[in-house]
């Protein structure tokens, strides 16, 4: 597949070179650190799923890759610019060939289903009225959500909420899309639903796909790739196989969900109490 | 030490909001002045919208307080007046205190009430949402999303609510004076009339355009800076209300301190 573009812009990206290349990354809310300097590569048109418990930091993870938290270090290189370091306005240029499907949706509530698909088109393009309308009729279509243009957000289900999202995230045929825990608060129907509509889009328009998830099934599923993120380090990075067959204990902890370990020595707990041994190494 | 420590962190802490209330509304400006030079759209569509909900849908409202203030002011100057024999001069006591006073400042309550509230609600609630965090992945600014065509509604209906807040005062001090004070419909306007000069008008006018600046920075600042959860977008909007109305008073107080000094002899 070497040399194959799969894209026409100006830095166009050959498959399997690295779309998104994160280096050393570290945030910090305050004086606490998030994320302690994160590495790894997201392969042009596949999908690498960010895996990680509540608290490991993959939503901050996700958040700064969009631009919305500022890494106190570090870089990241999309389409061969660093993301981190450049002007707000060379931002919103890139952010053009990006699309986001936040945890919940993130529609607006004052706009139709329409209206939701329609306004990066009506912002940034010079498309006259009809072929907005086709468009959004189109994208509509392809998430499954044909004859709902003009139904409020709030008149949606879970899933079509996530379908409407994804529908407009996809509206300014983004170069790379990023999900933020697609199938949370979904039953498990409508959320194998949307795993097999993130696949679909990856094979008909190869886009670049980043999803971060806390849901095992989902995340086997849908990945080419796969990080292990525990307390703001990655721990795992591989193919799905290679994760699964991995015999490290973190990795088998959190993939076998074994619960944490509890303090058994009578006097490690005593020690926890009066603050000799901190919280982390337990 | 502690008590002036506590003073000078107060004043920063003051001055920090000022200035980010002027950031506001100086990236809003931006928005509407200069980023149409630069190629950039401006959302007319939404800036209607927008002077729809804060002017025209307020008219009634307005109407009314400012009928009943009309006549309130008649009454209370007539009862001075009437032990002085001048009863002729509540036509321009209300007059003028509706132009430059009363007028401006209570459709500004009235716009609190209405906008002010609904801005930091609006903008609280689709923080909560993460669709804030939406417009800007979508490269769509908030400030120039959201703000820009509020103040822009703001700018203009605010002196237009303010002049039709006039009018109906004098209306109000009106109806005293054609029932009780001798006056005609005729007698009473032309007595408005030969009471105010244009001054009067342009001094309420310009604190109206203050306060919608005010309103507008405010409403939306308070519903930028909500925290997590809906209870916070409550306690937004409640701050928005009593913040703008303390900040729209202030701001009277140095504008009619200013036309007092300034006034001509």
């Amino acid at each position: 597949m070497a040399g194959e573009l799969i894209s026409k812009g100006e830095a166009a990206v050959e498959r399997g070179a690295p779309a998104i290349s994160v280096r050393d990354l570290r945030v910090k809310y305050g004086e606490r650190e998030i994320l302690h300097g994160i590495n790894f590569d997201a392969p042009a048109g596949q999908t690498l799923v960010i895996l990680g418990g509540s608290g490991s930091g993959k939503s901050t993870l996700l958040r700064t890759l969009v631009g919305l938290e500022n890494p106190s270090s570090g870089s990241i290189w999309i389409r061969g610019k660093d993301f981190a370091s450049m002007l707000e306005s060379e931002r919103d240029e890139l952010r053009k060939k990006m699309g986001m499907s936040f945890q919940s949706g993130a529609l607006f509530g004052s706009m139709t289903v329409a209206e939701n698909v329609a306004l990066p088109l009506r912002e940034h393009t010079q498309l006259d009225q009809s072929t907005i309308d086709i468009m959004v009729r189109l994208k509509l279509n392809q998430v499954g959500l044909s004859g709902f243009e003009n139904y409020m957000p709030a008149q949606l289900s879970g899933g079509m909420k996530k379908r409407a999202a994804i529908a407009r995230a996809l509206a300014m045929d983004p170069e790379i899309l990023f999900f933020d825990e697609p199938s949370a608060g979904l039953d498990p129907i409508i959320a194998a639903g949307i795993d097999d509509l993130i696949v679909a889009l990856k094979k008909a328009f190869h886009i670049t796909i980043l999803v971060v998830t806390h849901e095992l099934a989902s995340a086997f599923l849908i990945a080419d790739r796969m990080i292990l993120l525990i307390k703001g380090n990655i721990v795992a990075d591989g193919t799905p196989d290679e994760l699964r067959a991995s015999m490290q204990p973190r990795v088998r902890q959190f993939l076998d969900r074994i619960p944490e370990k509890e303090l058994t020595a009578e006097i490690d707990y005593l020690q926890m109490l009066t603050g000799e041994i901190p919280p982390e190494r337990q | 030490m502690p008590f002036a420590q506590e003073i000078g962190a107060a004043t920063i802490d003051t001055l920090a909001y000022v200035g980010e209330l002027t950031r506001l509304t100086a990236g809003a400006a931006r928005a509407v002045v200069i980023d149409p030079f630069r190629g950039r759209k401006v959302r007319y569509g939404r800036a209607v919208h927008q002077s729809m909900a804060v002017g025209v849908q307020a008219i009634p409202v307005v109407s009314l307080i400012s009928f009943f203030v009309g006549l309130i002011l008649a009454l209370q100057a007539a009862y001075e007046l009437r032990r002085l024999g001048a009863l002729h001069l509540v036509a321009g006591t209300v007059a003028l205190s509706m132009t430059r006073e009363l007028g401006p400042l209570m459709t500004a309550v009235v716009v609190i009430g209405r906008s002010g509230s609904a801005f930091a609600a609006e903008i609280g609630t689709m923080k909560v949402n993460e669709e804030i965090d939406a417009l800007e992945t979508m490269a769509l600014e908030p400030v120039h999303f959201l703000v820009a065509p509020k103040l822009v509604a703001m700018v203009l209906m605010m002196p237009c609510l303010t002049t039709w807040s006039d009018l109906m005062g004098v209306v109000g001090g009106g109806v005293f004076g054609v029932n009780s004070a001798g006056f005609t419909w005729h007698t009473y306007l032309q007595a408005t009339l030969d009471a105010m000069v244009r001054r009067d008008i342009f001094i309420g006018l310009v604190k109206s355009v203050m306060f919608a600046i005010v309103i507008t920075a405010v409403g939306c600042h308070e519903g930028f800076t909500t925290g997590l959860g809906s209870e916070q977008v409550g306690k937004s909007t409640t701050a928005a209300v009593v913040k703008s109305i303390f900040l729209c008073i202030v701001m009277d107080l140095v504008f009619t301190s200013i036309f007092y000094i300034t006034a001509p002899r």
